[in-house]
């Protein structure tokens, strides 16, 4: 017998593989559609609104005829909200998770809250703005709709991200670390807070990020909570502007101005988004090489 | 302290006795937990709430609230059919458009595309979830819903003989429209998941399948597709658990009229849409108000099942962790 | 167990603590000088201890004195569970999660199980290190040692001066003097093990227990690490598990073989080698069988 009596993939079994192969190709570059348009689409549209002059540093003014003014106080109203978010679900994200890790562990209870975060990242998140609005606006504390109540409404949005993304990255603390801290004679929360923590930094500010983008942009949850009002505040005790609230109500004007300046608030939202996700990339690349 | 644990003196004994010292461990254990628990009762409280809030409504419609097909606000009538309609049929759309093309991606990712590219790429389609839903909003008002409307109009009057897809008139604004931006909403996660459970399948099973010549693709269909079943399985319903409750996309292109529409290209409404939409009419008018919390409290539920049922599917397609974390809308490969 | 009179104990700890104030050497030549056999250190006495994981039964009924300022060896095959009785004697089982320990495990006629005994007071006299040098990466070679005094909260101690006898103490200090502040990481495998020794060493411990620490490394880092121990038990009692019985022969006083969770036969290490009493040391010990 000859090499060339090798078997030969038939040609039809080989035909079959080309085309689920361009297949699959084609779907990634189907998935990719999408992002190409909307970026195109936000820098055509949105970028002669941002650079107009006073986009930056005039506030919407609700005027029918004239200059709509610009985004101003969306944006401070934004930054000044995902911090409070961020100050609330941070911290208190990190708590849990090092619950799940270093104290909860394979326990029942551990279990039961880790399925309920999971379950809590699929709810709504215009289910959690009425949370929030019957809790705290209805009973009207601190006056109806504020900045702050948005915060906690977004707060509750970024809860579960931060927790599972700092679980698996507590986790990935080697145990032979927190052994030779205890084997010291160090007490447990001495090595979680100077070991534990310091050594899983750069994955837990990752996953904050992440959390921090996913906030940003949500607006549901503010629309019962936080309302929207154009005039600059800094006061999170007040109704609060911000960014996609900006772009939700422009968005229904019959205006040309202002559905132009809806783009650029959109434009300006998407570029938060994006330089808060390539600073949580390189800190996660950060922490790969340590 | 310190003086304490090595000296001894009046007969103690070197080692130490000091349940003091382990206070401030006892405090940051019952800390923690105190705080993960807060979540579990925050979560059923919230719930009891949202009945409460809801129960006008519960008490004076029942079940004719979900069943019933008559929302008229004018009336002081919510039955919601049209509602729990389109979010149902928009949610399918997204289905039926988005996991197809996500699986694609992620056995084109994992199994097919050259090393060096996988990153970059994999980054690409993430970035589809980085963009917010209000901005999917905008681009579908201004850009995709006009650009659409003479395709629709042609492939509905092509295929009018087909039910609810042709036969009346096509809206600019339409379930279609709001299903499609949708699939392009959960083609992030559910491509996510199912790359995550693409790249878990043991590469013995695969080189197996290799070693009695297999094509690529026959690979993929022999060990690789029926290993990661389940958890891709479970990334569709995680998907279609974000369709659901997907609210400020939907409200901007479903046209959000409370009718049910006629057919596929017409407009209709969505849980989440009502809610968004009708809030500030609704807030001097207590039925009114008790009827979009109930609307709520619906979607609530319907996504609690879907998920529940989605991470049953997950965790048991993939190591569980892994699982939470990608749940979480954060790749593993990020942190 | 005969708990010591009040009134040698009350020496004993008076002369131990004098001599943390002096250097090393002086220590090392006092301890010399010293003629009674318990005045150096403390011993350790294992009393009818059994081990357990989850409903197995790892170590059983299990008793033995490893002697103040000695080197004891736990030899024998893998699964014996030598590292078992190690981990139970500074109650580093409990970081095992289904692992329980039950019997008497005394340092200086302690018990260390008995109720209200502060685990991390154990720890701190009853140091370990382990098979993987794991030196924390978040951490200078100078943080790295000092991390057990920082961990413990020690108070009005001269660090510096603690950190640089401990390193001598190992024989680093000339490797390693000009790269204090350098990551522990970037170490290589030998010095990191001996850092880590010398991490342990800083707390000064009054026993110092060794889970085969040399078997990640190389002959040569391993026979530095061997003189170091020989050099510790001067000042320490020392119990090592190993699996290389060549190293039992060079660094231990006593030595000790296990099988299948009981300890076969305890002995002078001559003895155990060359004239064993139980014919399964024999056999273990001539290569029959491990």
């Amino acid at each position: 017998m000859s090499v060339t009596a090798l078997p030969r993939v038939s040609p039809r079994r080989r035909r079959t593989d080309k085309v689920m192969r361009s297949l699959l190709l084609v779907a990634t570059l189907i998935a990719l559609v999408p992002l190409v348009f909307i970026i195109y689409y936000l820098l055509h549209k949105g970028l002669s609104a941002v650079t107009s002059s006073g986009f930056f540093s005039t506030d919407p003014n609700g005027n029918f005829f004239g200059n709509p003014g610009g985004i101003r106080s969306a944006i401070l109203g934004t930054l000044e909200m995902i911090a409070l978010a961020t100050a609330i679900s941070v911290p208190v994200g990190i708590a849990v998770a090092l619950y799940l890790t270093e104290y909860g562990k394979e326990s029942k209870f551990a279990n039961v809250i880790r399925y309920f975060v999971d379950v809590m990242t699929g709810v709504p998140s215009i289910v959690f703005g009425l949370f929030i609005y019957i809790v705290l606006v209805i009973s009207k504390i601190g006056g109806a709709f504020t900045g702050w109540k948005g915060a906690v409404a977004i707060s509750l949005l970024m809860l579960p991200i931060v927790i599972r993304s700092s679980e698996v990255v507590l986790l990935l603390v080697p145990s032979s670390l927190r052994e030779a801290a205890l084997a010291l004679g160090a007490p447990r929360w001495r090595v979680m807070l100077r070991v534990v923590l310091p050594t899983s930094l750069s994955g837990l500010v990752t996953g904050s990020l992440l959390a921090v983008a996913r906030g940003m942009g949500e607006t549901a949850p503010l629309l019962f909570t936080a309302a929207g009002a154009f005039a600059l505040t800094g006061n999170l005790g007040a109704q609060m502007n911000a960014l996609p609230i900006q772009i939700y109500n422009d968005i229904q004007s019959p205006r040309n101005a202002i559905t132009a300046r809806a783009w650029g608030a959109g434009l300006t939202l998407v570029a938060l988004v994006l330089i808060i996700n390539v600073i949580a990339r390189i800190a996660s690349r950060r922490s790969r090489m340590a | 302290m310190e003086a304490s644990a090595t000296t001894v003196s009046g007969g103690r004994s070197l080692i130490e006795r000091s349940p003091l010292s382990r206070l401030p461990d006892q405090v940051l254990q019952w800390t923690l937990t105190a705080l993960a628990a807060a979540i579990l009762i925050l979560i059923a409280y919230f719930f009891i709430r949202l009945i409460g809030q809801s129960s006008t409504a519960i008490s004076h419609f029942g079940w004719g609230f979900v069943f019933g097909n008559d929302w008229n606000p004018s009336h002081l009538i919510f039955r919601g059919l049209p509602l729990l309609v389109g979010t149902v049929v928009t949610s399918a759309i997204a289905l039926l458009i988005g996991v197809p093309v996500a699986i694609g991606t992620a056995l084109f990712l994992i199994e097919i595309c050259p090393r060096r590219f996988r990153t970059p790429m994999a980054i690409l389609v993430d970035l589809l979830a980085a963009v917010p839903s209000v901005v999917y909003g905008l681009w579908g008002v201004f850009v995709l819903a006009p650009k659409l409307l003479p395709v629709e109009k042609w492939f509905a009057s092509t295929f009018s003989f087909i039910p609810w897809i042709g036969g009346g008139t096509v809206t600019l604004y339409n379930y279609f429209i709001a299903g499609l931006i949708l699939a392009i909403m959960i083609l992030p996660i559910v491509s996510a998941i199912a790359r995550e459970v693409i790249s878990t399948v043991p590469s013995e099973h695969k080189e197996a399948a290799l070693a009695l010549g297999a094509t690529r693709w026959e690979m993929i269909r022999m060990a690789v597709l029926p290993y990661s079943r389940s958890g891709i399985t479970g990334g569709a319903m995680l998907g279609l658990g974000r369709a659901i409750g997907e609210t400020i996309a939907v409200v901007l292109v479903i046209g959000n009229a409370d009718v049910i529409g006629k057919h596929l290209f017409n407009q209709g409404y969505s849980l989440a849409a009502v809610i968004a939409n009708e809030f500030g009419e609704a807030a001097n008018t207590t039925l009114y108000k008790s009827a979009l919390f109930e609307a709520g409290l619906v979607l609530f539920i319907l996504t609690l099942i879907v998920n529940i049922i989605a991470r049953w599917f997950v965790s048991r397609g993939t190591r569980t962790r892994a699982a939470g974390a990608v749940m979480a809308g954060v790749a593993v490969d990020e942190v | 167990m005969i708990p010591p009179e009040t009134t040698s104990k009350e020496t004993t700890t008076d002369m131990s603590t004098e001599r943390r104030q002096s250097d090393r050497t002086e220590a090392a030549a006092e301890a010399k000088e010293s003629s009674a056999q318990d005045a150096k250190g403390h011993g350790v006495n294992i009393e009818a201890l059994n081990a357990y994981y989850g409903d197995q039964l790892a170590v059983k009924n299990f008793n033995i004195a490893f002697p103040a300022n000695e080197v004891t060896a736990l030899i024998g095959p893998s699964g014996s569970g030598k590292s078992t009785v190690v981990r139970c004697i500074n109650r580093m089982h409990e970081e095992i999660p289904g692992a329980r320990a039950e019997g008497s495990v005394a340092l200086d006629g302690m018990n260390v199980y008995e109720d209200g005994v502060d685990v991390t007071s154990v720890r701190r006299l009853i140091g370990m290190v382990f098979q993987k040098p794991n030196p924390f990466p978040t951490m200078s070679v100078f943080d790295n040692v000092a991390a057990g005094l920082r961990l413990t909260g020690a108070r009005g101690i001269n660090l510096r001066e603690r950190v640089h006898r401990a390193l001598r103490a190992v024989g680093l200090w000339d490797e390693v003097k000009n790269r204090l502040d350098k990551p522990g990481t970037g170490l290589s495998g030998g010095q990191q093990q001996r850092l880590c020794i010398a991490r342990t060493v800083a707390v000064e411990p009054e026993v110092i227990l060794m889970d085969e620490p040399c078997s990640a490394l190389d002959p040569v880092a391993t026979l530095k690490i061997e003189e170091l121990i020989d050099e510790l038990k001067d000042r320490y009692t020392i119990v090592i598990v190993t699996h290389n019985m060549q190293q039992a022969g060079r660094v231990a006083d006593s030595t000790a073989f296990m099988l299948e969770g009981e300890l076969i036969e305890h002995g002078p290490t001559t003895k155990i080698f060359t004239n064993p009493n139980d014919e399964r040391t024999e056999r273990y010990v001539t290569g029959k069988f491990g």
